[in-house]
């Protein structure tokens, strides 16, 4: 008979006594995780028509949440984006494929 | 400079303590040296500041000998000696430093970090007053201010305690339950400059019940790499905060147990604190540090004229031995408080309120008055001993305390 396997608890969910000591983080590379997205007071808006996939905002974003496939621009990684606005502001005068509208207009 | 410590016992011969080659003439901040010697640890990174220079000063010259192998960095300011001991623990080596005052008080940021990561760092400190004004002599105003740091706090009497509280530190730091930094404080100049005979165990002996230290996490491990200092937010910084209380609650047992093994290996005996002809004293008083030699003598002297007089001694005051220290001073006619530093909190110094806070829920609890006194190196005789234990008596007669927190010695 198939065992019925405890829910494992995630790390936000485990007690003081469960965590490593001192804070330590036992695990390399595990900054993705985390849930920066919830920071946010602008939210970052794509426009995928005006979008020429120039990159300039990928290159220019502090956290990697400009999402890319072969080198064409897909879309942003709302779990990790600040909305710091960097994208919106280095997006180039003529094309203006994005664009930062408050956080509340979307709860 | 610094005598060999052949020179040291010769002396402590030619003073008539003959037959005994273990015993040397040291003052405390040799004898704190020559536990760091024997203790060998990996790094040391210091800064100099009296009354603590001595210490780093006489442990370069064991490095610069070769008696001992630790790497010593001779940094630039306290909170790089504190910075520099830090990065050194966690990167996984036995790593001490030594300081007193303004020194400590540089090191405050990094205190809380050692604390924090759960470094197991020894630390003596020689209690020094702090400015303002600028004051180079004794009370204990430096490391009562970093009492809540998360640092096991012993203090000792004399320059034999500060030998042995440096050596058993190293043991309760390290002990896997606890893993939690030390200092271990002695009277600055009052015993840090001040010649006694000491008891210097073998090199050996020392080096085997320390042991080597063995740390399970640690930075320069390649094969389990860990981060360590990373950033907390609301949601995790109180359940780490949560954890450090926990090792804490256990530094008692540990201190009991290392102490011992201390006193079954050297004959010597460590509690939470120590008593003075307290089981049958009617009037008691607390006390911690030098004061405690001086309050001894003046018990003796009260005992001989009939007044039932005895003394708690504390040993470890971070963590605090509430409940014991209770226990001890349940059922006493009236207790006084001496504090070396005075808290400004607006009732008298930390050692007066931690023992009103211990002796709270008793139900026999004793009348309980504070005293400040000793502010940067102001001496206290036995004769203003004697005027406390005077008070306690007229305390008794009333069952109320006149004033609650008394300065003792100054001029009114």
């Amino acid at each position: 008979m198939a065992q019925v396997k405890e829910k494992k608890k995630t790390i936000f969910e485990q007690p003081w006594h469960e965590l490593p000591r001192g804070g330590i983080m036992p695990d390399a590379g595990n900054a993705a995780e985390y849930n920066t997205g919830d920071w946010r007071t602008d939210r970052p808006i794509w426009d995928s028509e005006k979008c020429i996939s120039c990159l300039i905002c990928w290159m220019f974003c502090p956290d990697s949440s400009i999402l890319v496939q072969d080198g064409k621009m897909v879309g942003i990684d709302y779990e990790h984006c600040k909305g710091c606005g960097i994208c919106a502001a280095e997006c180039p005068p003529k094309v203006r494929a994005l664009e930062m509208k408050p956080e509340a207009d979307f709860r | 400079m610094a005598k060999t410590l052949e020179e040291t016992t010769k002396m402590a011969a030619k003073a008539g303590k003959n037959g005994n080659k273990k015993l040397s003439a040291l003052t405390g901040n040799e004898a704190v040296a020559h536990a760091m010697r024997q203790i060998n640890p990996d790094v040391v990174a210091a800064y100099p500041i009296t009354p603590a220079t001595e210490i780093v000063q006489i442990f370069s010259s064991f490095v610069a000998n070769g008696q001992v192998h630790t790497e010593y960095v001779a940094v630039e300011s306290e909170h790089s000696a504190m910075s520099a001991t830090i990065g050194a623990c966690a990167a996984g080596a036995r790593a001490m430093t030594a300081t007193s005052s303004q020194g400590l008080a540089l090191m405050w940021e990094m205190l809380y970090i050692a604390a924090g990561l759960r470094l197991p760092i020894v630390m003596p400190v020689t209690n020094r007053a702090l400015s303002a004004p600028i004051n180079i002599h004794c009370d204990h105003s430096d490391t009562m201010g970093a009492r809540d740091a998360g640092w096991i706090q012993l203090f000792s009497e004399n320059s034999q305690e500060a030998y042995d509280n440096t050596i058993q530190a190293i043991r309760i730091c390290e002990h896997p339950d606890i893993l939690l930094p030390a200092m271990v404080t002695y009277d600055g100049f009052i015993i840090s400059h001040a010649m006694e005979v000491v008891r210097i165990e073998e090199d050996a002996e020392v080096k085997e019940f320390v042991g080597e230290y063995k740390p399970d996490i640690y930075l320069l491990n390649t094969d389990k790499p860990v981060t360590m200092g990373g950033l907390d937010f609301t949601d995790f910084y109180f359940e780490h905060r949560r954890g450090l209380a926990d090792p804490v609650s256990k530094v008692k047992d540990v201190v009991l147990q290392v102490g011992a093994e201390f006193k079954k290996q050297f004959g010597r005996e460590y509690g939470l604190f120590e008593t003075y002809k307290l089981d049958d004293a009617e009037y008691a008083i607390v006390v911690l540090g030098s004061t405690a030699g001086t309050a001894k003598v003046t018990i003796d002297d009260l005992r001989d004229r009939g007044v039932k007089a005895g003394m708690v001694k504390i040993r470890m005051f971070r963590p605090f031995p509430y409940d014991e220290v209770a226990k001890a001073l349940e059922g006493k006619k009236a207790v006084a408080v001496l504090d070396r530093s005075d808290g400004l909190a607006g009732r008298g110094g930390p050692v007066f309120g931690e023992v009103r806070n211990a002796l709270c829920d008793w139900p026999n609890k004793p009348v309980t008055v504070g005293y400040v006194y000793g502010l940067g190196g102001r001496d206290i005789g036995p004769e203003m001993i004697e005027s406390v234990y005077t008070d306690l008596q007229e305390i008794a007669k009333t069952g109320k305390a006149l004033n609650l927190v008394k300065y003792l010695g100054v001029r009114e």
